[in-house]
């Protein structure tokens, strides 16, 4: 017996709530990019649980792109993260007010 | 009880395949560190260890020993949880890609000359005759997966943590310096050896490690070393810097850094660094074998015996333990003989040469199968 | 059966993971937790028959991404959040958006549970590195593309942000801001203190 769609969909909500949650609660710029690419797994999830049960191909493509995606996040936001390190020595997320007043 | 028995069996089959190849391997290293320092000594004009055994051949045991009761130290400002973590992490994802090894080729029917003996034996003799029938056709990998080249690739470059891991919880400035050279030195030069692997695995069609062998076995005109010659040598040189050795030690120098990301780690735990770095050589020989030496295809073996008998897998098997010996004495030979790069030299091989070399040969194999296949 | 433990298994130990990457504030306990995570998403990939995006979620994920965040993290040296937050409300936000995603996370469960189960077809195996490769340079032949572009793109812009700037102007705007920022602040200290 294979456990059903709806508990990897489940398992997919719950994953995406914490990341969510995770974003909101973080301000440490590292922290945050963690939390989005949990919430981008859980949605791989679904895609690859919806795969399985559809017999389709293309939801596991779509998960590839997705990590492509998640790869260039990495790059540009990690390079992002460096050069505000390098401006202001934090990477908390408070400190980036540079253009408020 | 006939019914769970028959049930559990392949676990059995399983469990009792990854013990006995979790023993060879581990074997093979103990004594391929026993070979490097009578190599090394034969190379500087030394004797090597020759105290225990005859000719010190019982010698990895005595250092087993060593290691176990030498006094554990444990850093005072060392992240506890961290630093215990990054040995044990290091060896899992050295020792993983062991399940996924092309052993041998298929035996066809492994068992069956043992059935006559035990015919007239009442509960044995059906239970042999039975594990016959299942054991038919049985291949010499633990686990047969469609992606085995992504697998070990994968595993082994998840063993960085360890390493990083191991020099961040230290706190220590030398495990750090090494802890950061490594995760530098093992994210660059992953990109060369995932690109040189790409020819290869062009060529034969298939992810599969067996497949990939099989594509090789019509003569040794067809192992991938003659059409993929600068992958063969991208992946050497890229194998090196993966597994930390010279020319490529730099997160263990010496020198600078008095024994890198480990310098604060002592007893068992080193000792785990130590089998991890050792696995990850025999890990990458046997990568090395499988994809540009045909694994364990001997040229004209088929003329001698049957294919699928056991005395063909048998011979197969040692002659891809003897290639992968031969990688391993290669790594011996190069520390032997080659001096150290210093870091930018290293970056700046890694990231200007190796891979746009890497990504040319890809380029070239994609054009040359285009229009042999048109 | 083995089935279904296993899936137990591993989402346990999933969901265990993300809790302790968002509760860590150390980020380096955050990343060794979302490895976790991943590692048990790749086991669960297995279960699905979906053996090539397994084993690319761990050469790409735990192999490529989170290594580059740790290095990030060793290179920079970070210490622990600061436990007090300026803003307040967000904690407020992020409780309410976690509260309904669960609800609605919940609402999918039962409606697709009511649903009649879908028959997931055994012969069909789309798993396969073979079908996804046909796949992708047959059927989403443009997407693949797109991708590839969208991955040369960040390696250009991630060459070009990190590198040391150039115009040494710019460097002297931002340090001119951040002196007058730390007079204010050592102003409004001297305030408070009076």
């Amino acid at each position: 017996m294979e456990p059903s769609l709806a508990s990897y969909l489940a398992l997919s909500g719950i994953l995406f709530t914490i990341g969510c949650v995770g974003v909101m609660f973080k301000r440490n710029a590292i922290g945050m990019f963690m939390c989005i690419e949990l919430m981008l797994n859980a949605v791989n999830l679904t895609f690859v649980a919806f795969s399985r049960y559809y017999g389709d191909t293309t939801g596991q493509l779509f998960v590839f792109m997705v990590m492509a995606v998640a790869a260039c996040e990495a790059a540009v936001g990690l390079g992002i993260i460096i050069a505000f390190f390098r401006n202001s020595m934090s990477v908390d997320v408070d400190d980036a007010s540079l253009m408020r007043n | 009880m006939e019914q769970v028995l028959k049930t559990a069996f392949p676990f059995i089959v399983i469990s009792v395949g990854i013990l006995l190849a979790f023993q060879g391997v581990l074997m093979i290293v103990a004594y391929t560190v026993l070979a490097e320092r009578k190599v090394l000594g034969w190379i500087q004009g030394r004797i090597g260890p020759n105290r225990v055994g005859p000719w010190g051949v019982l010698q990895p045991f005595a250092d087993l020993l060593k290691f176990i009761f030498k006094e554990d130290l444990v850093p005072d400002k060392s992240t506890k949880f961290v630093y215990f973590l990054a040995p044990m992490v290091a060896l899992t994802c050295a020792l993983l890609p062991i399940v996924v090894y092309p052993f041998g080729p298929r035996i066809a029917d492994p068992l069956s000359w043992l059935v006559p003996y035990v015919s007239g034996i009442a509960y044995l003799g059906d239970a042999v005759v039975w594990i016959a029938e299942q054991a038919k056709n049985m291949p010499l990998t633990i686990a047969r997966i469609d992606v085995g080249v992504l697998f070990v690739l994968g595993i082994t470059s998840v063993g960085v943590y360890g390493i990083a891991l191991a020099g961040w919880s230290s706190n220590s400035k030398y495990s750090l310096m090494g802890g950061l050279r490594s995760s530098a030195q093992m994210i660059s030069y992953e990109l060369a050896m995932g690109a040189s692997v790409i020819g290869a695995v062009m060529l034969a069609g298939t992810l599969d490690l067996n497949g990939i062998i099989q594509a090789q076995t019509q003569s040794p005109f067809k192992w991938f070393i003659i059409p993929q010659f600068i992958g063969f040598i991208v992946f050497l040189i890229a194998a090196f810097a993966e597994t930390n050795r010279v020319p490529f030690d730099l997160p263990e120098a010496e020198t600078e850094l008095v024994a890198g990301f480990h310098t604060e780690y002592s007893a068992l735990k080193f000792a785990l660094f130590f089998m991890a770095e050792y696995v990850n050589m025999f890990t990458v020989s046997v990568m090395c074998t499988v994809l540009f030496l045909g694994g364990w295809y001997v040229p004209g073996l088929s003329y001698l015996f049957e294919v699928g008998s056991i005395p063909y897998a048998l011979v197969s098997h040692v002659a891809f333990i003897g290639k992968i010996c031969a990688f391993l004495f290669l790594y011996i030979w190069i520390r032997g003989t080659l001096p150290r790069f210093r870091f930018d030299q290293l970056m700046n091989f890694g990231w200007k040469f190796l891979l746009p070399v890497a990504i040319a040969n890809v380029i070239l194999t994609i054009v040359v199968v285009f229009l042999l296949n048109r | 059966m083995v089935g279904t433990a296993l899936f137990f298994l591993f989402a346990g130990l999933a969901i265990a993971c993300a809790i302790s990457m968002v509760y860590h504030r150390n980020p380096i306990y955050s990343a060794i937790s979302l490895v976790g995570v991943f590692v048990a998403l790749s086991c669960i990939y297995v279960t699905l028959a979906a053996p090539f995006i397994a084993a690319v979620q761990i050469l790409i994920y735990a192999g490529a991404i989170m290594v580059l965040v740790v290095f990030v993290i060793m290179l920079l040296n970070l210490d622990e959040d600061r436990p007090h937050s300026r803003l307040h409300y967000l904690y407020a936000l992020g409780g309410g958006l976690g509260v309904l995603l669960l609800a609605q996370t919940f609402f999918i469960f039962y409606s697709v549970m009511r649903a009649p189960n879908l028959p997931a077809d055994q012969t069909v195996s789309p798993g396969e590195t073979m079908s996804i490769g046909r796949a992708m340079y047959t059927e989403y032949l443009l997407p693949v593309e797109i991708v590839g572009i969208m991955l040369l793109m960040a390696v250009i812009g991630g060459v070009i942000l990190v590198r040391k700037l150039n115009a040494p102007q710019l460097e002297l705007v931002v340090e001119k801001e951040l002196e007058l920022r730390n007079e204010e602040e050592a102003k409004d200290g001297l305030g408070i203190a009076l």
